[in-house]
């Protein structure tokens, strides 16, 4: 059996693929998958957590709807966020983050 | 005693009545005639009478001293004043003859005033005559029934005011029917002398208190018997000085001629039968005090016998029918304060009580002579006299204007015969009994005041017999005298009735039977004067002297028109005096009325405009303001309060360029803060 520490580093590094590419690209469309790469992060690791408290009865399968909660808001971003970027496209011909500095304070 | 089967339950509507009547003439009476008016104003007075008999048939029976309560009035600490009724035979002597005189004059009053207000062409003013007379009658009635000074108090004010009210009847005229201030001013100086009265009796309540913690009457004299002299003399001095004030005594008669400004009825009622009198009263009810201070009554004694004295001395020089009745009334208020004052009190009252039937007598015949003189004016300036009719004024009531009046008004020269004989005090008419009852009481107590009473007796009979052959005798000094004409029933019936008193008054207290004196007795201790043959003699030898004197001067060769005053001749410069007054009014004009304008102006120049003004507005408070002005916007406003926001705002716009810097727009920068954010929190939860 593979311990959790395992799937957790694994979690860790998903993680942190997908910070790294928030911060770095600059693609929107990158940026929105590397996204979901932490959301996914985050799914991992409560499965992870609900496995290894699988013998605990009054937490048995909590990790896994959680899951299923991000899974489905994430689809409902996902729908919102592509629609933001259809429409920064039509505006600006153009998905660039830099280009989109108009709040500079 | 049983008090259940009496009226005393009854006495405040001796107050009510007249309180009735006078708003149903001030709402109503606008829609009422004359007549109506004047019968609303009669019933009032009437009903105050039968009120005023039954209180005299219950106290008849009953004797002791009842009050009534008829409401809390003011309860302040110690202080418990409440409205309050007394009767006792003392309060209710005075209801019959306030009420009585007083119905008389109303009626009297209604036939008077229907011509006085057309002579003056101002016929609505007759239902406000009637209101200020009803209210008069109010006032009166609470002044003699109150059972506290301070309820007396309110009516002594409330008389006062009615005074004010009447003398200023005609108040945008003078006596002689002209357009002018005359009147009024006559109100003004009757009210301002009162005040210095009333200054006196306040001052007396407020002794009272102090001491006593009561202005009730029967706890004032319970507590009075314990109290130190000073106390008593200063409670008599200034209950004196308001004595003198509101019945015209020495040194504050001054207000009195001229209040016969006012129409007749209210000469005869106010100012000559009740109003004047309740001096008089005031002391008779605070005898239990007066008595227990020989300086106070030696005072009030020597003040009223010289008041007497000093005005029949001016008495005499006068030619204005009133105003002769005027200095008479000083004179004969002189006899009755003296009286009261030497404890002579029943004498004292019966005087009030007779004074009041002759005295009103004569007031209102005057104005009967009076008015006869306007109807003859009138009739000659209408029958084929024009020019000459209206161009002179011509003065009603001077007595040189007279002469053989008897002729034309022959009723109202019998009855004003009856008035001057029982003022000058022959026997049997009432003047009479009560002055010698003065006089005999003078006599055995303070001599000299016997003396000063006697010489004013004298001179009473003297002016008195001057008036009667002047108005009445001879032969017209002047065409209107001819024409004159007498007066209606209604005014010649009051004055019949009032006649009747004049003479058979006296035996109200004859000697002997003493009816009114123990009458009295159950209200104030009072030693029953003994009737002296000896003072009864020389007083009547001295009235006929006066009479014959009078007499010799003014009948045996009547005064022609344009004749200066035989006694002119005689006495001189002494004359002159009594013609002008002793020059009393220029003596207060130049003591205090010069010298309070003086004050005044200095007042007003040097303490107000040069120092107040000038000096302290503008040196002190505008200089000190501009320069506090100064001093605030200078160094407080522009050197602290600008500088604290300008700080403020410096900071906040440096603050604010840096932080701008921060917000640069890409939305990578704003995900590394919160990761670092994010990072840092983590980090510290760990590091915990």
């Amino acid at each position: 059996m593979i311990p959790v520490n395992y799937y957790l580093i694994l979690s860790g590094v998903l993680f942190s693929a997908g910070a790294v590419g928030v911060l770095i690209r600059r693609n929107s469309l990158v940026i929105f998958m590397s996204i979901e790469l932490m959301l996914n992060a985050a799914n991992l690791a409560f499965v992870a957590f609900a496995k290894m408290h699988s013998a605990n009865p009054a937490v048995v399968h909590n990790g896994q709807i959680f899951v299923f909660f991000v899974m489905t808001v994430a689809a409902a971003e996902v729908a919102v966020g592509l629609a933001l970027i259809v429409a920064i496209f039509r505006k600006k011909q153009s998905i660039d983050v830099d280009q989109l500095n108009q709040l500079k304070g | 005693m049983e008090t259940a089967n009496l009226y005393f339950n009854l006495v405040p509507w001796i107050v009510y009545f007249p309180i009735i009547g006078l708003l149903l003439n001030l709402t109503i009476g606008k829609k009422l005639n004359e007549n109506g008016i004047g019968a609303i104003a009669v019933s009032a007075s009437a009903a105050a009478f039968v009120v005023a008999v039954l209180q005299a048939y219950s106290i008849g029976i009953h004797h002791e001293a009842v009050s009534v309560k008829v409401a809390d009035w003011i309860h302040i600490g110690e202080l418990a004043l409440d409205w309050t009724f007394r009767v006792d035979t003392l309060s209710v002597t005075m209801m019959l003859v306030v009420s009585g005189v007083g119905t008389l004059i109303h009626i009297y009053a209604i036939g008077y005033m229907k011509e006085d207000v057309r002579f003056h062409h101002d016929e609505p003013r007759f239902r406000r005559f009637f209101v200020f007379l009803t209210l008069f009658i109010t006032m009166m009635m609470v002044l003699v029934s109150g059972d506290s000074y301070m309820m007396l108090f309110v009516g002594w004010e409330g008389v006062g005011l009615s005074s004010f009210l009447l003398i200023g009847f005609w108040y945008d005229f003078d006596t002689l029917g002209r357009p002018s201030f005359a009147n009024s001013n006559a109100a003004k100086k009757a009210f301002i002398t009162n005040r210095v009265g009333d200054f006196g009796f306040l001052m007396a309540a407020f002794l009272m208190f102090w001491q006593f913690q009561s202005t009730n009457f029967d706890n004032v004299f319970a507590a009075v018997a314990h109290a130190e002299p000073w106390v008593i003399l200063w409670i008599t001095i200034s209950l004196l000085v308001g004595v003198a004030g509101k019945s015209a005594q020495i040194p504050l008669y001054i207000w009195l001629p001229d209040a016969m400004a006012g129409p007749t009825p209210v000469s005869a009622l106010i100012h000559a039968a009740t109003m004047v009198t309740a001096g008089v009263y005031l002391v008779t009810r605070s005898a239990p005090i007066f008595t227990l201070s020989h300086d106070a009554q030696y005072i009030t004694a020597t003040v009223g016998a010289l008041t007497a004295l000093f005005a029949a001395t001016i008495a005499v020089g006068q030619y204005d029918i009133k105003k002769v009745l005027a200095y008479s009334t000083i004179s004969q208020l002189g006899f009755m304060v003296a009286a009261v004052g030497m404890g002579a009190f029943a004498a004292g009252m019966f005087h009030l009580i007779t004074h009041a039937f002759f005295k009103a007598l004569l007031f209102l015949s005057a104005g009967s002579v009076i008015l006869g003189m306007e109807r003859g004016h009138h009739h000659l300036a209408h029958h084929g006299h024009h020019g000459k009719g209206h161009e002179e004024v011509f003065d009603p009531g001077d007595m040189r204007n007279m002469g053989g009046l008897r002729k034309q008004m022959p009723v109202t020269f019998w009855l004003y015969m009856i008035g001057t004989v029982a003022l000058a005090g022959l026997f049997p008419f009432a003047g009479f009994w009560s002055k010698d009852e003065i006089l005999a009481d003078a006599f055995h107590v303070f001599p000299h005041v016997y003396w000063v009473l006697s010489a004013a007796a004298f001179l009473t009979a003297f002016y008195m017999g001057r008036q009667v052959w002047m108005v009445f005798f001879g032969k017209p000094r002047h065409e209107v005298a001819h024409h004159a004409e007498e007066s209606p029933l209604i005014m010649t019936a009051p004055l019949m009735v009032l006649a009747f008193l004049s003479l058979f008054g006296g035996a109200l207290n004859l000697p002997g039977l003493h009816t009114l004196t123990s009458w009295l007795e159950h209200t104030i201790a009072i030693h029953p004067g003994e009737f002296n043959v000896q003072v009864a003699l020389v007083s009547t030898v001295i009235a006929l002297v006066a009479i014959f004197l009078s007499w010799l001067l003014y009948m045996k060769k009547p005064l022609e028109a344009g004749q200066p005053d035989p006694l002119k001749k005689m006495l001189g410069f002494v004359y002159t005096g009594m013609e002008n007054k002793w020059f009393v009014d220029e003596g207060y004009k130049f003591l205090i009325i010069d010298r309070y304008t003086d004050l005044a102006k200095f007042f007003a120049q040097v303490v107000d405009w040069d120092f107040w003004h000038e000096w302290f507005h503008n040196s002190v408070i505008a200089a000190g303001f501009v320069w506090l002005t100064k001093f605030l916007a200078n160094p407080i406003d522009l050197g602290i309060v600008d500088n604290i926001s300008r700080v403020l705002a410096g900071s906040i716009q440096y603050s604010a360029n840096n932080l701008r810097k921060l917000q640069n727009g890409f939305v990578r920068s704003y995900a590394l803060s919160v990761m670092l954010g994010v990072v840092a929190i983590i980090g510290y939860l760990l590091i915990k």
